[in-house]
């Protein structure tokens, strides 16, 4: 097993743990658990799906297959961040994925919405989980995520990334 | 010179067509399929007081009234929405891909048709999108990137020598070959295209243009197809791309329908002869549907 991550290249993440070659790279049964567990997101969304990672901790999800290791400037989508202590998921990944979500999920009203999008802490009164959460508002008839939020001591963290935040 | 008058000869009504082309046109935006359905756009875009008009020939197409920035609304924010002209959401209608296939956008960047033969993909199969350049790379990402795709590999290679090594030497089942090019048609968009424009420019990115489109055809697999468009008016852009291309590849123009009126391709200009085939090309004036000029043909590759 080698303890290195190529950052300038993708590389397929293992079925599972038991076969993994790099150290710390993890694994799709994991990735995908994670969201499941994390989210309710249904395992079969993520059906089809190639895991990648470039660079170490940063998961890609691509709607196909190709060759790994691929040496391509992108594939897929940015998905999940892992190899800190808590994984997070990434504005995208949360966009595209979890509009179907079933837990950690805190609907913002309209005005937290708009701070939220600012790149502001917010107090949305949660009294769930802390940790990253789904940020979403109710527009045009349904839930939509807008970002990833880390919830700690009672305040909402944005974690909208500079080049997405937005005065409304 | 002014460029416009060259084309005079080629349409129907010369006064209407520079009428049209002195006109500016309105923001449009196409709804991104992969995370909305029209009705949900017009939902928003009503409740936030954004006005809007349907487009009649695409029901994900918003013409915007005029002082409204597509960018600043929660439909952009949720990648709903891509800011993108009428006439340039019709090549990837003519490359009709299906989901699951395999297909390649040559000069992709900064992605408007890229994110849409995505969405028209159901964003399943692979979509390999490619451009030269670095900064555009990253204006491609972060477009697909918005629009939730995840079937999009982005490749960095010069076009016209494009390799298929990242990709197990396969050929692609369809190709999008939307080249750089003199772009007189985005005159209503971009007064500033008919000022630079030289003939000696036309006649340089002609060649580019030639080994671009070989390129691709070499790279689809025989009975796939290959999309050509350009936004100019040029005979050199467009006919005489296609004609190199007939008589140096193996290919065929075929027949194809768009939602918009348009005229045939030209089989003559300046004294050169083109096949006849050149007559399925669509040239898109921008009187005839009131929108930017553009011009498309649709190939079958035959070897």
């Amino acid at each position: 097993m080698t303890d290195g991550n190529d950052g300038s290249r993708f590389d397929r993440l293992p079925p599972t743990a038991a076969e993994r070659r790099v150290a710390g790279r993890p694994s799709r049964e994991a990735v995908v658990g994670w969201w499941v567990e994390r989210f309710g997101i249904d395992e079969g969304t993520f059906d089809g799906y190639t895991f990648w990672e470039k660079g170490a901790g940063k998961v890609w999800a691509f709607a196909d297959a190709v060759e790994s290791p691929a040496d391509v400037e992108g594939l897929g989508m940015t998905f999940l961040r892992t190899r800190q202590e808590h994984w997070k998921p990434t504005t995208d990944a949360v966009q595209r994925f979890a509009a179907d979500a079933e837990r950690n999920v805190v609907r913002l009203d309209d005005a937290d919405a708009r701070a939220f999008l600012r790149g502001e802490d917010t107090d949305p009164g949660w009294d769930g989980d802390w940790g990253y959460l789904i940020a979403a508002h109710d527009i045009a008839g349904a839930v939509e995520p807008i970002g990833v939020g880390l919830y700690v001591h009672g305040e909402l963290r944005s974690q909208m990334p500079k080049g997405r935040r937005r005065e409304l | 010179m002014d460029p416009l008058s060259r084309y005079e000869p080629l349409v129907d009504d010369p006064d209407a067509f520079r009428a049209a082309c002195g006109r500016s046109l309105p923001s449009v935006v196409r709804v991104n399929g992969i995370k909305a359905t029209p009705e949900r756009v017009e939902r928003a875009f009503k409740k936030a007081g954004v006005g809007f008009d349907r487009v009649g020939w695409h029901e994900g197409l918003f013409r915007l009234e005029d002082g409204e920035s597509p960018g600043n609304s929660w439909p952009f924010v949720h990648g709903w929405v891509y800011g993108q002209e009428e006439v340039s959401a019709l090549p990837a209608l003519a490359l009709d891909p299906r989901p699951g296939e395999r297909v390649f956008d040559c000069c992709a960047a900064p992605g408007s048709k890229t994110t849409q033969v995505a969405a028209l993909m159901d964003d399943r199969g692979a979509l390999v999108g490619n451009d030269n350049d670095l900064g555009r790379i990253s204006a491609l990402r972060s477009n697909a990137e918005r629009c939730g795709v995840s079937n999009l590999v982005v490749t960095r290679q010069d076009a016209r020598n494009v390799s298929l090594k990242p990709f197990s030497g396969r050929r692609f089942d369809r190709a999008l070959v939307d080249v750089p090019c003199s772009c007189e048609g985005t005159v209503r968009k971009n007064p500033g295209a008919i000022e630079s424009w030289s003939l000696d420019h036309v006649e340089g990115i002609a060649g580019v243009q030639k080994s671009i489109l070989g390129r691709a055809i070499e790279v689809t697999r025989r009975g796939g197809t290959v999309v050509y468009s350009t936004c100019t008016f040029a005979p050199e852009e467009n006919e005489a791309v296609l004609q190199h291309a007939i008589e140096t590849r193996e290919c065929r123009l075929v027949g194809f329908d768009l939602p918009v009126d348009s005229a045939a391709g030209v089989t003559e200009w300046n004294g050169e002869t083109f096949d006849g085939s050149m007559r399925l090309a669509k040239r898109i004036y921008p009187h005839l549907n009131d929108t930017g000029g553009f011009f498309c043909a649709k190939l079958e590759v035959t070897g």
